[in-house]
């Protein structure tokens, strides 16, 4: 690994002026991703800004249907939370089946929007449910959030403090892990919300996480498996690596929203 | 450089750590303790898996300097005078063959059954299975390691 100067603030402002400090500063909210990028030598920061200290960053708070959960809160504690598993039980176990034991017990949420790793299952939870980022400076919609392969629309020394679920909702998740990473070759994030059925893929698109219009409205339609049976999912746009071709990820795209909709 | 005082396996301890050095390297370069294993160095094989604040994580995919303050247990500290219960029912199932990746099977086992003890859930051979995913044995002898777990569970 390059050499990297280590800070751990205890405030938001103490964060924001050690990123500003350094030539290519780079927040670490878990490492579970940035640590072993660093340790290939993909990523080179000058400085990491470690954000887990900042009093409250890793609470995990229920007001009526808000969920709001800290960006250091980890996989772990999301998956074990009595508020979440009642009032998002989906995202309770789409926390749960994050990487392994271990990895959950460090790896947080907040590392996980931010990076936007297109296999990442959280940003699926985050579209589907348009939830809302909070950060050190303004909220912002999951709609507006998410900017393509590993790239949000977070500007330079803005730091990710929460993020926002309205439940209430209907909600399933169902992925398709790869044996090995178990990064999510597809998964499918099902909700009804307040405006409408969302439906998010992630693992699958050439451009990261999306919506599937052709899901929304049959969904919207009627809520069923027998429903995603009838949608014609295009195999354009869609990743062909080692793993799957774009044929075999959009089968796969039809298979997971019917299990996603049986477990909501 | 950043100064880190740690409590590892009971012991307090105050080290100058470079702010890059992984936790498993402090661990077997710095404080001698090699029986924490790195395997694959890329976080999927669990053989470096320690026990931080009471909770197995990868101590290769851990920065030293971000752990001022905390409690790190190695499979070196888990025996107390005789064998902890889970390295007994691992030597007892014969759940080893090399035994490179024994120290995080050891590590995760115990970090497993304490979870779902204060769950009051069941440890079934399944739940085992799924709760090994990170923790991988080349030479195939899952089978006895799940029994070990099981056994071990039993008993603690």
């Amino acid at each position: 690994m390059y050499s990297t100067k280590y800070h751990n603030p205890a405030s938001i402002d103490a964060a924001t002026a050690a990123l500003s400090s350094g030539e290519e500063a780079k927040v670490l909210a878990g490492g579970q991703t940035l640590l072993p990028t660093m340790k290939q030598h993909l990523a080179e920061p000058s400085d990491l800004v470690d954000i887990r200290g900042i009093a409250g960053m890793a609470d995990i708070s229920a007001n009526g249907a808000t969920l709001t959960i800290g960006a250091a809160a980890t996989h772990a504690s999301v998956a074990d939370n009595a508020d979440v598993q009642s009032l998002c039980p989906a995202l309770a176990g789409l926390a749960a089946h994050i990487g392994d034991p271990a990895v959950r017990h460090m790896g947080t949420i907040g590392g996980s929007m931010a990076n936007n790793d297109p296999a990442a299952d959280y940003p699926a939870a985050a579209l589907a449910m348009n939830a809302t980022i909070v950060t050190n400076s303004r909220e912002i919609a999951a709609d507006d959030f998410f900017d393509g392969l590993f790239a949000t629309n977070l500007e330079d020394g803005e730091i990710i403090t929460a993020i926002r679920f309205e439940t209430g909702a209907k909600c399933g998740y169902a992925k398709f892990p790869n044996p090995a990473s178990r990064y999510a070759m597809v998964g499918v994030f099902v909700a009804q919300t307040g405006g409408g059925v969302r439906v998010a893929v992630t693992g699958a698109g050439d451009d990261g996480v999306f919506r599937h219009a052709g899901l929304e409205a049959a969904l919207s339609a009627d809520w069923s498996e027998g429903a995603v049976a009838g949608v014609d999912i295009s195999p354009g746009g869609l990743l062909s690596d080692f793993h799957g071709d774009s044929a075999y990820r959009a089968n796969l795209i039809g298979v997971m929203a019917k299990r996603a909709v049986a477990a909501s | 450089m950043a100064n880190i005082n740690i409590t590892v396996n009971g012991k307090s301890v105050s080290k100058d750590v470079e702010d890059n050095t992984l936790l498993v390297d402090f661990l077997r370069e710095d404080l001698r303790l090699t029986g924490t294993h790195v395997g694959c160095d890329t976080s999927q094989c669990g053989a470096c898996v320690v026990h931080v604040d009471g909770k197995a994580v990868k101590s290769c995919t851990t920065l030293a300097a971000s752990l001022d303050g905390a409690v790190v247990t190695t499979v070196e500290g888990v025996a107390n005078g005789e064998l902890h219960p889970m390295q007994t029912a691992f030597n007892d199932n014969h759940g080893l063959q090399c035994g490179f990746c024994t120290p995080g099977m050891i590590m995760s086992g115990i970090d497993m059954v304490n979870r779902y003890k204060a769950d009051g859930r069941e440890l079934t051979a399944d739940a085992i299975r799924h709760e090994l995913e990170g923790n991988i044995c080349r030479c195939t002898g899952y089978h006895n390691i799940v029994k070990s777990i099981q056994d071990a569970a039993a008993k603690m």
